[in-house]
C-alpha cells in the first residue's frame, strides 16, 4: 500500500528495513549522535550505528575495509564534496578493489550525500558531482528524484555488490510522493518515463525532473507533448530507454544541473549520437549548468542553473517554433 | 594590552557581536541568502588574535569566518553586502559567508570545507619564509578540523620547516551537533600535536586579555623564526551551529552565568577598573557599533546585483580564447 512520505523519510525508511533485515548492515557518520538518529540507535545499538570524526578519508576508507570483511556499510556523508576530500578511496580504492583482485571480493557499501543545492549555500556545498562519479569504473551512480525511488534505490543500494553514491537532492528532501509500503525495490539501470510525449524526449535527473515536468506543463498549453525519461542511475545508465525514445520523437533535450563540460548530459548526448543518430530530426540541445563555480547572490545562483524558461526555451528551438537560442 | 588597545579590541569585540545579532535577524527576515555560521560568543579569539596583526599577515578562516574578517579589517558595510549577495560585497556576492575574502586587508580565505584551509595556510607561511621577510599566516579552525588528515599532514610539514604558521583553534566542544567526546578519546587539541614538539599552550578563550596576551608572545616568536606554534582557544558558541538551528542537542547557558564569562563584559569590566575608559564610554562604543551594523545593511541594500557577465568573467584569469 503506497502512503504519502516525504522524500527523506522515504530513504530512512529503507535503511532501517534493510538494517532490520540484514544485520550486516551498518550505518555511520558525523552526527548520528543527534536526537534525528535517535531512531537508528535505539533500533539497532551504537555497535551499528557509529559515530565518526571528520575524517572523510578514514571514515571512507574503513567502510571499504569493513565491505570487503562482509560488512555492508551505509556511510551517511552529508555532503557530496566531502568525498572529495577522500577522493583517493572514492575513486582509486574502494571502487577497484574488485577488478585488481580478479574478482576474488566484493565491497557492498552505500556512500550517501546530498548534492545539488540551490539556496544559497555556494561554491563549495552545491555542487553536481554525478558525472565524476559516473565516469568512475566500479562504480554505481543513483540518482532518485522521487520518493518512491529514494526508497527503492536506496534499497537496492545496500543489496548491491558494489560501491555505490547515493546521491539525493536537497531540494527534493521535504517533497511527498506515494511511496510503497515494506520491501521496494528499483532496480538499477532502468529509466522511468515520467510523462509520456510524441514531440520530444527531455532527459533529466533529480530537481531537474521537477524542474522539465513543469517546463512539460507549460509546453502542452502550446500543443507540444514533451516525453520526460528519468534514467534514475547514471551508472549504470538506460541508454536503450532513451534511444527507443528518440526513435519515437526524433527530438532531444538534455537537461542535467552539472556544469555543461561535466554533465550526464555530456555522456547521453553522445550516446545518442553515436547509435540514434538516424532517428534525430534536429540537432541535440543540453540545458545545463554553466562552466561555473554556483554562486552565492541569488539572482546569480538562479542564472548559472537551468530552469523551466531555458528548459522550454531549447524544446521550442529544437521543434523549430522558436529562433530564439536555448 | 594597553589603553588604547583595549578600546580597540572592545570596539571590534561589539561590532562582531552586533554584526552576528543583525544577521541572524535578516537571516530570519531572509534579507540574508544561505548557509550562515554565527560566531557569536567567540568574538575575543578573533579580536585577541587579528588586532595584532598586519595587513601583509595573512589569515585564513574556515565556515565561522564573519568574526575573523571583521576583526582582520575587512570593512563591515562589504562583508554585510556580501552576505547579501550584493555587488559591493567583498567578493561581490560570489562567495557568500562561507567563503569571505579581503587580500586588501590580509584575509587570504575562508573555506566551506573542515580543515580545508590549513594546509594552505602553511603555503602563505612557507611564502613569507621564502621572501625571508617577518609576516606570518594565521589559521583559524574548529576542534572538529583536528580529527582531518590534512591537519597531521601540516603540522607534520610545518614542524619539519619551521614555518611561520600559528594555528589558531576555536574550541568550543563541538562539530556540528555532536560532541567532541563523541569524536575522540584527546581531551585538548594541544595534546594531539605533542609529539611534533611545538610550541602549544591551550587558554581560555572568552578572556581576551588572556589571548591578547598568548597570541602576542607566539606572533612575536613566529616573527622570529620560532616556527609554528598551535593555541588552543576554549570557548563557547552561544548560537546554534547555523543560523536556523534549534540547537536541541545541548543546554543553552544561564544568562548570568553567560555574563561571566562574555568576552566582552569581561572586558569591559576590566578596563573600567583600570580606568581605561568610563562605563558611559563603553556603552558609547557599543552604541557607535550598533550604528555602524546598521550603516551596514543600509550600503548592502542600495548596492545592486552583480552582472551576470561577471560569472564568465570570473571562471578564469586572464584572456582566455574561446
Ligand atoms: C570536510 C568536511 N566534512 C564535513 C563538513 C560538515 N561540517 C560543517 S561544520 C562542521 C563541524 C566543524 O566543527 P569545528 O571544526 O569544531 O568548528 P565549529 O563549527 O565548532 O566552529 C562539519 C562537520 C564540512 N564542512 N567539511
Amino acid at each position: 500500500m503506497p502512503r504519502e512520505l516525504p522524500y527523506i523519510v522515504a530513504i530512512n525508511e529503507a535503511i532501517h528495513l534493510e538494517m532490520a533485515r540484514d544485520e550486516d548492515v551498518l550505518y555511520f557518520g558525523q552526527n548520528m549522535a543527534t536526537t534525528e538518529n535517535e531512531d537508528f540507535v535505539k533500533a539497532f545499538g551504537k555497535d551499528r550505528v557509529r559515530v565518526t570524526p571528520i575524517s572523510e578519508t578514514a571514515e571512507i576508507g574503513l567502510a571499504v575495509g569493513a565491505a570487503l570483511a562482509g560488512k555492508r556499510p551505509v556511510v551517511e556523508l552529508y555532503m557530496a564534496e566531502f568525498m572529495l576530500v577522500a577522493m583517493d578511496q572514492v575513486t582509486n580504492e574502494g571502487n577497484r578493489f574488485r577488478a585488481m583482485s580478479g574478482g576474488q571480493v566484493t565491497v557492498p557499501l552505500v556512500l550517501k550525500a546530498g548534492y545539488g543545492f540551490a539556496a544559497g549555500w555556494a561554491g563549495q556545498h552545491t555542487g553536481v558531482l554525478t558525472n565524476l562519479f559516473m565516469g568512475v569504473p566500479g562504480l554505481k551512480v543513483a540518482v532518485p528524484s522521487t520518493a518512491a525511488d529514494a526508497k527503492g534505490l536506496m534499497a537496492t543500494a545496500i543489496r548491491d555488490d558494489n560501491p555505490v553514491v547515493y546521491l539525493h537532492h536537497y531540494l527534493l528532501t521535504l517533497e511527498h510522493g506515494d511511496v510503497p509500503e515494506g520491501e521496494h525495490l528499483v532496480p538499477f539501470g532502468e529509466a522511468a518515463i515520467r510523462r509520456s510525449g510524441g514531440d520530444v524526449t527531455i532527459v533529466a535527473t533529480g530537481w531537474m525532473v521537477d524542474r522539465s515536468l513543469a517546463a512539460a506543463d507549460t509546453l502542452a498549453g502550446e500543443g507540444i507533448k514533451a516525453e520526460i525519461i528519468d534514467p534514475r542511475t547514471v551508472a549504470p545508465l538506460d541508454t536503450k530507454t532513451i534511444l527507443e525514445s528518440v526513435e519515437r520523437t526524433g527530438r532531444l533535450v538534455l537537461v542535467d544541473q552539472a556544469p555543461r563540460h561535466a554533465a550526464a548530459a555530456t555522456v547521453i548526448a553522445g550516446e545518442v549520437a553515436e547509435h540514434g543518430f538516424s532517428s534525430l530530426k534536429a540537432p541535440i540541445v543540453q540545458v545545463t549548468g554553466r562552466d561555473a563555480t554556483v554562486p552565492y547572490s541569488e539572482p546569480l545562483e538562479a542564472y548559472v542553473i537551468p530552469d523551466e524558461e531555458r528548459i522550454a526555451g531549447a524544446v521550442r528551438r529544437v521543434l523549430g517554433t522558436s529562433p530564439v537560442a536555448a | 594590552m594597553n589603553e588604547v588597545q583595549g578600546r580597540d579590541v572592545l570596539d571590534t569585540m561589539w561590532r562582531i557581536r552586533h554584526f552576528e545579532e543583525r544577521v541572524g535577524r535578516l537571516k530570519r527576515a531572509d534579507e540574508v541568502h544561505g548557509l550562515i555560521h554565527s560566531s557569536l560568543g567567540q568574538e575575543g579569539v578573533a579580536a585577541g588574535v587579528c588586532r595584532q596583526l598586519r595587513d601583509d599577515d595573512a589569515v585564513y578562516s574556515g565556515h565561522r569566518a564573519h568574526g575573523h574578517a571583521i576583526a582582520k579589517g575587512a570593512p563591515m558595510d562589504r562583508v554585510m553586502a556580501e552576505l547579501m549577495g550584493r555587488d559591493d560585497g567583498l567578493c561581490h556576492g560570489l562567495g557568500g559567508s562561507m567563503h569571505l575574502v579581503d587580500v586588501e586587508h590580509g584575509l587570504m580565505g575562508a573555506t566551506g570545507v573542515v580543515g580545508g584551509n590549513v594546509p594552505i595556510a602553511l603555503g602563505s607561511a612557507l611564502a613569507a619564509q621564502l621572501r625571508g621577510d617577518d609576516a606570518v599566516a594565521v589559521v583559524f579552525f574548529g576542534d572538529g578540523a583536528v580529527q582531518a588528515g590534512h591537519f597531521n599532514e601540516t603540522i607534520n610539514l610545518a614542524t619539519l620547516w619551521g614555518s611561520p604558521l600559528i594555528l589558531v583553534c576555536e574550541n568550543n566542544g563541538f562539530a556540528e551537533f555532536t560532541l567532541r567526546s563523541a569524536h575522540t578519546v584527546v581531551e585538548r587539541v594541544s595534546d594531539v600535536v605533542a609529539p611534533y614538539g611545538l610550541t602549544r599552550e591551550t587558554i581560555d578563550g572568552n578572556d581576551v586579555l588572556a589571548v591578547w596576551d598568548a597570541f602576542g608572545r607566539f606572533l612575536e616568536a613566529a616573527r622570529r623564526g620560532a616556527g609554528p606554534l598551535l593555541l588552543e582557544c576554549l570557548t563557547h558558541r552561544l548560537s546554534g551551529h547555523y543560523e536556523g538551528d534549534p540547537a536541541k542537542y545541548r543546554e543553552a547557558i544561564a544568562q548570568d552565568e553567560w555574563q561571566q564569562v562574555d568576552p566582552i563584559l569581561r572586558l569591559q569590566r576590566h578596563g573600567i577598573g583600570a580606568g581605561w575608559f568610563g562605563s558611559d564610554e563603553a556603552a558609547a562604543i557599543e552604541a557607535g557599533a550598533v550604528a555602524q551594523v546598521e550603516a551596514a545593511v543600509a550600503f548592502a541594500r542600495e548596492s545592486p546585483w552583480p552582472d551576470e557577465a561577471l560569472i564568465a568573467e570570473m571562471v578564469y584569469a586572464g584572456a582566455v580564447d574561446a
